[in-house]
């Protein structure tokens, strides 16, 4: 298996997401990324720590702003120059579009939502949770370039301690690739990881009474080092924003730790969240669903056991 | 302004979703009901067509009885459908779908295509992609906010870091968010009317997609088997009596999550 792995660089760093799979991928055969953009070729050559042997990169002026279909453009030609059979892809708002316009575009399979890669013989094995998570599929493809996008979250990056030789290529685009163009971005502030890269999450839902309960949670996220997400109901009611809804309609997350603070633990929720390595809930109604599938759950009132909660971790992380 | 919305056919949020062992196919034979997000596009339509005038045509790909579902959507004031319905679509991946969906709209001829959010039975939220590369038209997704004016469209996107505000000419594709609005109900005036709005079923032959372009036969991908996802271990459950922070901090120690 030869495969390319897209890799996506903000502020300067490579995305944690990208050298997950990478890691994944150089663990199945050779492993080579792409890097596309302005600072491409200085955030490249990381990429060897997590088990490229090859990063190609291109800066040309049309890959600039984080739009989809340039880069279709530049990963179909560069799928045939590279030899790769397989591509991977750790989704994100920008990778679910590259990956299915270049499965358009190539006429190649794509399967998605993949918690793990493995080789069966030669064969490559997506294992993708479906139905709301209560059905583990096992998929294929039946030809190749084979395209896979990964779940956020769902492999962790391992630095193997190589190098990366790093190719310039020049891709060439579409008329209709141009047409689109980003006129304004703006960035959030945020004081701490977000939630697709944070190790540990502490998230809230309707059982915080109101929204300034969150700056409890706001509390307990900064001293574990973690973020703060929320359900679709606190969100569709505007105690928190958007960008950290998780569940069905929102993100799919797989921190290490993730505490569910006044969360019912609904289906619409329990799918973006249950990839979680452990998972803490505390609620005041026993009979919530969220105890049936958290590793430990805590009966109890939330204003209380948060604070108290915050209070122990600074003074252990202090100790 | 043409406006066409794709839109899906999904079994009810009631129903127990099972696969066919078999066929290794989603079980469709239950309750089944419109998209849960597609009703964010199908508003966001109706809103472009009644700041700009124009027509909003519906177009799915699904079997014979998904006109129902459809119906919905002209109950809140879609103005006619097309519905692919062709045995020889059944099996379709990524591959397919996005071949008789582009093939349907490149009839339609329409100034926007508008998507909804994610399926609620494929968890996909890709198919906009696709459909894009075969129009070779530009691409917004995500879409929060919209405005179109007669000759382009703009949106405003959530992304990992920030806002981005994209804008390209029409026509063009643009998959919405189920932040962007909230969906009307039907009226009861529209529940009467959507039973005698224009409703055409079209076979895979009739818009050009040959055999082997679409179900089984073209799809790349394949699902070898079914399993139990894999179990959580044994879970604890306590009643707080004034420890339990104490005991959540001992708990996460213990297992190295700090």
């Amino acid at each position: 298996m030869k495969s390319l792995v897209f890799l996506e660089h903000y502020h300067g760093e490579l995305e944690k997401g990208g050298l997950g799979v990478l890691s994944k991928a150089a663990s199945l055969g050779e492993a080579t990324g792409v890097v596309l953009g302005p600072g491409a070729a200085e955030v490249a050559p990381r990429a060897g720590a997590f088990g490229a042997s090859k990063v190609y990169v291109s800066e040309d002026a049309a890959l600039e702003s984080p739009l989809p279909q340039p880069r279709v453009d530049a990963l179909a030609a560069l799928i045939e120059q590279s030899g790769a059979d397989t591509v991977l892809f750790a989704a994100s708002v920008l990778a679910a579009d590259v990956a299915a316009g270049l499965a358009a575009r190539l006429e190649a399979g794509l399967n998605w939502d993949l918690t793990d890669l493995v080789l069966e013989g030669d064969e490559l094995v997506g294992k993708r949770p479906a139905l709301g998570d209560t059905v583990l599929v096992d998929v294929g493809w039946t030809a190749t370039p084979r395209l896979g996008m990964v779940r956020s979250g769902a492999l962790d990056a391992v630095e193997s301690g190589g190098t990366a030789e790093v190719e310039q290529f020049e891709p060439t685009f579409s008329d209709f690739s141009a047409l689109a163009t980003l006129v304004e971005q703006t960035q959030e502030e945020s004081s701490g990881p977000s939630i697709e890269d944070a190790d540990i999450i502490v998230a809230g839902g309707r059982g915080l009474g109101a929204p300034d309960a969150f700056s409890l949670l706001e509390e307990l996220a900064a001293a574990l080092g973690g973020a703060v997400a929320a359900t679709r109901a606190v969100v569709d009611a505007g105690w928190y924003p958007y960008a950290t809804q998780v569940g069905q309609t929102g993100k799919t997350v797989a921190p290490k730790l993730y505490v569910a603070c006044g969360i019912s633990g609904a289906i619409q929720h329990k799918v973006g969240m249950q990839g979680a390595g452990t998972i803490v809930a505390i609620n005041k109604d026993a009979n919530a669903p969220i105890f049936d599938f958290c590793d430990l759950g805590v009966v109890g009132d939330l204003h209380q056991i948060v604070p108290k909660l915050t209070e122990l971790v600074r003074a252990h992380r202090g100790s | 302004m043409k406006i066409a919305v794709c839109v899906k056919q999904v079994p009810d949020a009631t129903v127990h979703k099972k696969i066919d062992p078999q066929t290794k196919r989603l079980d469709r034979s239950g309750e089944a009901a419109l998209n849960p997000t597609d009703l964010n596009a199908v508003e966001e339509a109706l809103r472009v067509k009644d700041a700009q005038t124009g027509e909003v045509v519906l177009v799915s790909l699904g079997p014979a009885k998904a006109i129902e579902s459809l119906r919905k959507a002209l109950a809140m004031g879609a103005d006619r459908a097309v519905l692919i319905s062709d045995e020889g679509a059944a099996g379709s991946d990524l591959l397919g779908t996005s071949r008789a969906l582009a093939a349907a709209l490149e009839r339609e001829e329409p100034d926007l295509v508008l998507f909804g959010q994610a399926s609620s039975d494929g968890d996909g939220a890709v198919l906009w992609a696709a459909v894009a590369d075969r129009l070779r038209r530009p691409l917004i997704s995500q879409v929060a906010a919209l405005t179109v004016d007669g000759s382009s469209v703009s949106g405003k996107r959530q992304t990992e870091h920030g806002y981005d505000t994209i804008s390209a000419p029409l026509p063009a594709v643009v998959a919405v968010s189920d932040a962007i609005n909230e969906p009307r109900y039907p009226s009861l005036k529209g529940i009467m009317g959507a039973k005698t709005k224009p409703q055409e079923t079209v076979s895979l032959a009739d818009l050009g997609v040959e055999a082997g372009e679409a179900g089984e036969a073209a799809a790349k991908t394949t699902v070898r088997e079914l399993g139990a996802p894999p179990a959580r271990g044994d879970s604890i459950k306590i009643e707080d009596d004034g420890s339990a922070a104490q005991k959540i901090l001992d708990y996460v120690v213990e297992k190295r999550l700090l």
